[in-house]
């Protein structure tokens, strides 16, 4: 009965999420897409993937035991792995190991533990990562294979795959494969001044779209598995509908807008929201709940603003792909959001000034009969 | 006829555990060898002993009366002689002794009067507001605020409504929902004395859907009276929470700083309106409760109509001792429930005694605020507890206050659903406190300042008359002098 | 390029000649940052910081020849205040609020010699010649100049004891960051 008498504030009583449950909730969501992905692009998005969540967990365990903390502890949380994880999908799956290392170093280590380590850190660790990626090496990170399932005769083996991951060889038949992406595509032929009907011949299904079977980053191509996943996620209550439907929503709302305005020159909400990254970034980037507003009506603002960036760096920037820049940039507001959009306080106004009482108390109309 | 309910902001549903009590009926327990009966039991001053060591008592005799406007006296519960009065562990947190009378019952249990009934309804309100202080009745939901101080707030403010809080919405308890399904009469009684009391015009009387059989019997006993309604309410922590009911029943807020009667509303607890029935009626004061003795370390969980001053450890005995060895003790529900010593007895305030096994405490090891905002979804009040709590651990107690600290009503709600099982309402618990004592420390130094500054004039003072009595002195030695002079030449001259 | 000079330096010392002039015009007597300062000190001049008192105290703060840490009693709450007067950033880490203590005699040892009864800032020692004295509790700053005159160290400074209505919990501690 020793500890009945030290004085433990409640309540004594908890409920049953922890942080690493979370993390593998979030990490089980993305299992389908990730299989599908490895299926797509064969033995070298394998080795990408195992690289880069190594990576991630080493650099987190040195980080950690740096600080000396205990690293077990850390790694326990399942963040790292997580960081990791989302770095990989939003790689292309051919990439060199290296850029799964310097990734995976730099999330982790910059990042995060910069800043303090989980929790701490302003910028989602897996997106400022691939920033840094694309353009200290844009070569490495633009360059996109078309789609070679496993069970396809003729896609890489094991060894070739290693082959392609660790050396960089591809083998000569395999020369051919590479492939733009969508909105790659679509930004080098508009800039051509080509008409948007005939860029996207040929280019854009959308059937295909939602399964994903086109060029593009590891996992993120398949809009479909990611928005079971993202579904999961809210069922399990995971994550809040609120920065999803804000995201996709305004991106939707510009897309189409700007689509009835100019049909030729700027792609309908269709292409905008089954290519890419912006599922991904809608379920799963975007929602991290160290950078994104506490609070429901901040992130409603939050997504709406990462939606409306999206969609302004997809049209008028000069990258195809905007997502990892529109969420950094809406990381770096949610600290304003937060200071601002509170909820309002029990018996006070929005302004925080406590309500005034009316003047004489009356019952209800209401009489009990 | 339906009343429209409104819905509050945040919550939780922890799981309620009330199965292995509600389904038991209200049995006695055994008159225990000692009763320590603390002389504080309430919300405000402390009870002034009227009897002294050795005295004998009778059953319901006075042994501390009220000191000032918000008190509460302190009667016999059993007779016996008093042995001591003197400290003794009390169910606070800190584990701290307050001031207690201590009886040995003499087993007889004599009354100091034989019972007699009297219509209450013949009453005026103001009499019976005195026959409610002078049985020394307290909130008997865990505030333990004087009830007789909410009800001469009639007086001075038109009441309209009177709420009864039959919500029990923490976990485990269950006294007051068996006190609803085995003595609605009763219960009603007191509800109808208080109307009478207040001069409201109705009673609503509030419980939570998890709870039909106590709904059906109140409804059916409610039948004599229609100013009374039984009204059902959704079972959500913490909605027992006086502005909380308020606002389900109402819609209406409760502005900070203001009370329930400026909304023309008081609310009153099942059990605070049973003891009224009992001391209205019966004259009968309060010295026994229903308790809820559960968890999961208890051998054999039960509600017990318990003696105020009822020492935990023979509460527990009755119940069949511990099944295993309790993580914690608790006084109250696990949500915002105390952990208490072990030999602190039984009080007014006392709806359960839980002990909780490791398993049912759940809780992580604390880790880092992942900032995922569950607390913020949580919180019924509207407040960002992760961002009061960073900076209450920076020591930025003005950051915390801007973001409403003090609007929390710490009911862990927050604390309950974190993911990373960060103690909020420790943090909480301690910046309140660390204000209230920088407020005192405050105040104390402004009366210090006041003190030295007229010391220092004092002195002063002293020091001018001092030397203002010493010039006038020589003034008068030299006046004295050039009289003698004078004189002198005077007699020279002539 | 002559003409910037001159107009420059002509610039400089114009203006140079109206600060000057407002200097001398404007000038403030007293120091009202000082003024301030006292203000939130505690006023029981017990002279713990090592100044002769509050005053002083105050007016050397003013100067910037003293820590904002400098007063025992008004602890980290008065550090953290006088920092945001001042505006200075200050290291409060190292500041813990004192245990705050009261004087209290011992009446085996008092011999009534009323030495502390006129060292008392805030008059808190009550007693009369050959009689044993006695400390108020709500006026004793816990300064402890009562305890340094005392000639049969029958003056103790003890702490509060905390009791239910003053115990506060304790802040709970992380054990990783």
């Amino acid at each position: 009965m020793s500890d009945v008498y030290s004085p433990v504030a409640g309540p004594h009583t908890h409920a049953t999420a922890g942080v690493g449950g979370i993390m593998l909730q979030v990490m089980l969501a993305l299992v389908p897409a990730t299989l599908f992905g490895i299926w797509l692009y064969g033995w070298p998005a394998l080795n990408l993937f195992v690289v880069t969540l190594s990576t991630c967990a080493i650099a987190e365990a040195l980080s950690v035991r740096i600080g000396g903390r205990s690293a077990a502890a850390a790694l326990g949380d399942g963040s790292a792995l997580l960081t990791g994880w989302l770095l990989a999908m939003t790689l292309p799956p051919w990439a060199p190991w290296w850029i799964g290392v310097v990734g995976g170093l730099f999330a982790v280590m910059v990042g995060k533990q910069v800043f303090g380590g989980i929790g701490q850190n302003l910028f989602n660790p897996a997106m400022l990562a691939r920033v840094v990626l694309l353009i200290a090496f844009p070569l490495e990170l633009t360059t996109w294979i078309a789609p070679q399932p496993l069970t396809q005769t003729g896609s890489p083996g094991f060894v070739e795959g290693l082959a392609i991951t660790f050396t960089g060889v591809t083998p000569e038949r395999l020369d051919a494969v590479s492939s733009a992406t969508l909105l790659g595509h679509l930004k080098t032929e508009i800039g051509r001044g080509t008409q948007l009907t005939a860029a996207l011949d040929g280019w854009y299904e959308p059937s295909q779209a939602w399964f994903g079977h086109m060029a593009g980053s590891f996992a993120e191509t398949s809009a479909l598995l990611i928005l079971l996943g993202g579904l999961y996620l809210m069922v399990r209550r995971i994550i809040d509908w609120q920065i999803p439907a804000a995201m996709l929503g305004t991106l939707a709302l510009l897309a189409s807008l700007m689509h009835m305005i100019a049909p030729e020159r700027y792609a309908d909400a269709g292409v905008h929201l089954l290519s890419g990254g912006v599922m991904l970034g809608a379920f799963f980037i975007a929602t991290d709940p160290v950078t994104s507003p506490s609070t429901l009506r901040g992130r409603l603002l939050f997504g709406a603003g990462c939606g409306l960036l999206v969609y302004v760096i997809r049209s008028f920037g000069g990258y195809p792909e905007g997502v990892a820049f529109a969420v950094l940039l809406m990381n770096a507001v949610t600290p304003l959001i937060d200071h601002y959009v509170r909820p309002r306080i029990y018996g006070r106004d929005i302004h925080g000034r406590p309500r005034t009482i009316a003047s004489k108390p009356k019952p209800d109309a209401e009489k009990p009969s | 006829m339906i009343l429209r309910l409104f819905r509050i902001r945040g919550g939780v549903h922890p799981p309620e555990h009330k199965h292995p009590t509600a389904s038991r009926p209200i049995e006695a327990c055994p008159l225990p060898a000692r009763l320590y009966v603390p002389l504080q039991q309430h919300i405000g001053a402390p009870a002034e002993p009227v009897v002294q060591v050795g005295e004998k008592v009778l059953k319901g005799q006075l042994i501390g009366h009220a000191q000032g406007p918000v008190s509460a006296p302190v009667h016999a519960p059993t007779s016996g002689t008093v042995t001591t009065i003197a400290p003794h562990a009390a169910p606070h947190p800190s584990g701290l002794p307050v001031v207690c009378v201590t009886i040995e019952p003499d087993g007889e249990d004599r009354w100091e009067s034989a019972p007699a009934e009297t219509d209450p309804f013949l009453l005026t309100p103001r009499e019976i507001g005195e026959r409610v202080a002078a049985a020394g009745i307290v909130g008997m939901g865990g505030a333990a605020f004087p009830s007789a101080v909410k009800l001469g707030a009639a007086t001075r403010t038109p009441i309209h409504t009177l709420i009864i809080n039959g919500g029990e919405c923490e976990p485990y308890l269950t006294c007051d929902d068996r006190l609803m399904r085995e003595r609605a009469v009763e219960v009603i009684d007191g509800v109808r004395i208080m109307l009478h009391g207040t001069q409201a015009t109705r009673a609503l009387i509030a419980i939570e859907e998890n709870k039909p059989s106590a709904i059906r019997e109140l409804k059916r006993a409610a039948r004599i009276d229609e100013r009374v309604m039984v009204v059902r309410i959704p079972a959500l922590y913490p909605m027992g929470s006086e502005k909380h009911m308020i606002q389900t029943l109402t819609g209406r807020e409760l502005p900070p700083g203001r009370l329930p009667a400026d909304l023309g509303l008081i609310v009153h607890n099942v059990a605070t309106a049973f003891a009224v029935h009992r001391a209205v009626r019966f004259g009968r004061p309060l010295i026994s409760r229903i308790v809820t003795v559960g968890g999961g370390a208890l051998r054999e969980p039960r509600n017990r109509e318990v003696l105020i001053g009822t020492p935990i450890e023979d509460l527990v005995e009755c119940c069949g001792g511990f099944a295993e060895e309790p993580a914690r003790l608790l006084m109250g529900g696990p949500m915002m429930g105390q952990v208490i010593p072990w030999n602190a007895p039984v009080v007014k305030g006392t709806s359960g005694v839980i002990a909780l096994t490791r398993e049912e405490i759940h809780i992580g090891e604390t880790r880092a605020c992942i900032r995922c905002g569950r607390c913020v979804s949580a919180c019924p009040v509207g407040l960002m507890p992760l961002e009061m709590a960073s900076r209450i651990r920076a020591d930025q107690f003005d950051g915390a206050v801007d973001h409403g600290l003090n609007d929390c009503i710490s009911c862990g709600s927050c604390a309950f659903v974190c993911p990373a099982s960060i103690p909020l309402v420790q943090f909480f618990n301690f910046a309140k406190g660390e204000l209230v004592a920088r407020k005192t420390a405050q105040d104390k130094s402004q009366v210090l300042k006041l003190m030295a500054e007229q010391r220092q004039a004092r002195l002063e003072r002293e020091a001018r008359e001092k030397a203002e009595a010493a010039a006038r002195k020589k003034a008068e030695r030299e006046a004295a002098k050039r009289a003698e002079q004078e004189a002198a030449a005077r007699e020279t001259g002539t | 390029m002559y003409a910037a000079i001159v107009v420059l330096t002509a610039m400089g010392l114009s203006l140079g000649f109206v600060l000057g002039l407002a200097a001398r015009l404007f000038r403030v007597e007293a120091d009202p940052v000082a003024e301030k300062i006292e203000a939130l000190m505690p006023g029981s001049q017990c002279g713990q910081c090592g100044y002769p008192g509050c005053k002083p105290a105050a007016e050397a703060l003013a100067r910037g020849e003293a820590s904002v840490t400098l007063c025992p009693p008004g602890g980290r709450a008065l550090a953290e205040e006088l920092a945001q007067l001042l505006g200075v950033q200050a290291d409060l880490s190292g500041v813990k609020d004192a245990v705050p203590m009261l004087a209290r005699v011992d009446e085996d040892l008092c011999i009534g010699c009323l030495k502390c009864l006129r060292a008392c800032p805030t008059d808190a020692v009550i007693g009369a010649a050959k009689q044993i004295h006695c400390v108020l509790p709500e006026a004793c700053s816990g300064c402890g100049k009562c305890v340094d005159v005392c000639p049969t160290e029958c003056m103790q400074m003890l702490p509060i004891e905390p009791t239910v209505r003053t115990w506060r919990w304790p802040k709970p501690v992380l054990a990783a960051a």
